[in-house]
C-alpha cells in the first residue's frame, strides 16, 4: 500500500461545484484534494459543453462552460488545491470519527476528515454502442480504450467512430494490426482535419480500409468476436471477420462506485442530504451539486455553489472540532483577504 | 397550437400540442412520451433524443446542422431522416409533424 495522503477534505469531482467548494473550504482554512475521471477540470462544463453558453450564473449574463471553469480555477488559486485527474474513487472506509480512508482506481490512498461528493451525474465512462449482446464480448474482444498497443499486434481490428479517439487509434494501430478497418457512418469527421488526411493517405496506400456504415450485430463465442455485421450506407449488409472491435462513441455518465459507499440513495441514483449542511446519512460525507437530492432540489450550478458554502460551515466542525467559527465577509475581513492574497 | 405526432417502434402514436418555439424534444419530455431520453437537457451534446422525421415532413424540418451531424455519430441506427429532436423547433408550418422514435437511444 502506498503512503496515504493526509488531508482535510477529499472532493470527488472537479466540476464547477467541486471547484467552488475549494474556495468555500479554503476561506475556512481547510485544504482539499480533488479527484476526477477526466484529464482536466470542469466536469460536464469541460466534457459536454465547453463552448456552449450558460445564462444563469449570477452576475455573469453570459459565460461558456470553458469560461466558467477557467474563472473558477483563477478564483481558487490562492487555496492551492491538489488535483488528481484520470482517476476515480473506488472505496471509502470509515476509520475514525470522522476519518475516512479513500482509495482510488490508480491505487492512491487518502486519509481525510471530510469527503465531499461533487460527482455530478457520476463518472464519465465510454459509451456502449446499443448493439444487442455486446456486453458478452467486453472482457475479451470489445475494447473502449487501448491500454497496450501490443495486445492488438497481428489482429484484425475494426475501429468504429469519427472523432479524435477513433482517428488517433486508427493511425496508431495501423502498423500493429494485421488488418484494420475504420467504420464511420458518413464521410465527414469530427476529428482534426490533419488526422483525417493521414487516415485517408493510409487508405490510399491500401494499408487500411475505410467503410461507410454502422455495426448492427456481432457474432462469436465465449466472449471472442468472430464476425461483425455491418450495414453499409447503401443498405447492403455484410459480414466481416475480425478479432477485436474498438468503438469510440464518446462518453456518458454513470453513477459508478458512488452506489457502494453506504450512502442513502434516492431512486438508486442520487445521494439524499439534509438542507442545513448537505450532509449524507454518513456524518462527514457531504454531497453537493447534481449528485444530491432534497425537497425542492434544482440541478443548477448556482444551487451547487450555495450547497458548497453551507457544507463548508459544517465541515469546519469536523476538521477543527475545537475552533469556534465566526462568520466573516470577504469584503471586510482582513483575515479572509489575507487568505485570498489580496491584503 | 401546432401538433406533433410521435410514433413508437411498436407503431403506437401519441399526439401532443406544442407551443410555437418549443422543441420536439421538450414536448416529448413534458408530456411523458417514451423513447426520448434527452440526457444532456437539450444542449445538442448527446444523441439521446434521436428521432426519424417522417419523409413527408423532411423538407419542412430541413436536415441537421453540422454540429447536430457530429452528435448523430453517437446515435444508434442513424438514417438519412435522423434528427436530434432538441434541434427541431416548432413553427406553425410544422403543425401536424410526424416523428418516429428509434428502437433504442444511444
Amino acid at each position: 500500500m502506498s503512503e496515504p495522503i493526509k488531508t482535510d477534505v477529499v472532493i470527488i469531482g472537479a466540476g464547477p461545484c467541486g471547484l467552488f467548494a475549494v474556495f468555500e473550504l479554503g476561506l475556512l482554512d481547510m485544504k482539499a484534494h480533488l479527484i476526477d475521471i477526466l484529464d482536466r477540470p470542469g466536469g460536464q462544463c469541460a466534457e459536454l459543453y465547453p463552448e456552449k453558453p450558460i445564462y444563469d450564473i449570477p452576475a455573469l449574463p453570459y459565460v461558456t462552460g470553458d469560461g466558467l471553469t477557467k474563472a473558477l480555477m483563477e478564483q481558487i488559486k490562492p487555496f492551492g488545491p491538489t488535483f488528481h485527474f484520470q482517476d476515480m474513487v473506488v472505496t471509502i472506509e470509515k476509520i475514525g470519527d470522522p476519518l475516512f480512508r479513500v482509495r482510488t482506481e490508480q491505487g492512491k490512498v487518502f486519509e481525510t476528515k471530510v469527503v465531499v461528493v461533487a460527482a455530478g451525474g457520476g463518472s464519465f465512462q465510454p459509451k456502449r454502442p446499443p448493439i444487442a449482446g455486446i456486453e458478452a464480448y467486453e472482457a475479451k474482444s470489445v475494447h473502449y480504450a487501448v491500454r497496450q498497443m501490443e495486445a492488438f499486434r497481428g489482429k484484425r481490428i475494426l475501429i468504429a467512430g469519427g472523432g479524435d479517439s477513433a482517428l488517433d487509434w486508427t493511425l496508431n494501430l495501423a502498423p500493429v494490426a494485421s488488418h484494420l478497418t475504420l467504420l464511420h457512418r458518413r464521410e465527414e469527421f469530427r476529428a482534426s482535419p490533419d488526422s483525417v488526411k493521414k487516415m485517408m493517405a493510409l487508405v490510399g496506400d491500401g494499408k487500411i480500409d475505410f467503410v461507410l456504415g454502422q455495426v448492427t450485430g456481432l457474432e462469436g463465442k465465449d466472449g471472442q468476436i468472430e464476425h461483425v455485421i455491418v450495414k453499409r450506407n447503401d443498405g447492403s449488409v455484410f459480414n466481416f471477420a475480425c478479432d477485436a472491435i474498438l468503438p469510440f462513441f464518446g462518453l456518458t455518465m454513470k453513477l459508478g462506485p458512488v452506489a457502494n459507499w453506504g450512502l442513502k440513495l434516492k431512486d438508486d441514483e442520487l445521494v439524499e442530504v439534509d438542507t442545513a449542511a448537505f450532509e449524507s446519512n454518513v456524518p462527514g460525507i457531504f454531497a453537493i451539486g447534481d449528485i444530491n437530492t432534497y425537497p425542492g432540489k434544482l440541478k443548477l450550478i448556482l444551487c451547487g455553489f450555495h450547497e458548497g458554502a453551507l457544507m463548508a460551515q459544517k465541515a469546519h466542525r469536523y476538521v477543527y472540532p475545537d475552533k469556534k467559527l465566526t462568520f466573516q465577509y470577504t469584503t471586510s475581513s482582513t483575515s479572509l483577504q489575507k487568505k485570498l492574497g489580496v491584503s | 397550437m401546432p401538433k406533433v405526432t410521435y410514433i413508437d417502434p411498436q407503431g403506437q402514436s401519441r399526439v401532443v400540442e406544442a407551443e410555437t418555439g418549443s422543441t420536439v424534444m421538450e414536448n416529448a419530455i413534458k408530456n411523458g412520451v417514451p423513447g426520448i431520453e434527452a440526457e444532456c437537457g437539450g444542449a445538442c451534446a448527446c444523441a439521446t433524443c434521436h428521432v426519424y422525421v417522417d419523409e413527408a415532413w423532411l423538407e419542412k424540418t430541413g436536415g441537421p446542422s453540422p454540429m447536430e451531424e457530429d452528435m448523430l455519430d453517437f446515435g444508434f441506427d442513424v438514417r438519412p431522416n435522423s434528427r436530434l429532436s432538441c434541434q427541431i423547433k416548432m413553427t406553425p408550418e410544422l403543425d401536424g409533424l410526424v416523428v418516429r422514435t428509434p428502437e433504442r437511444q444511444a
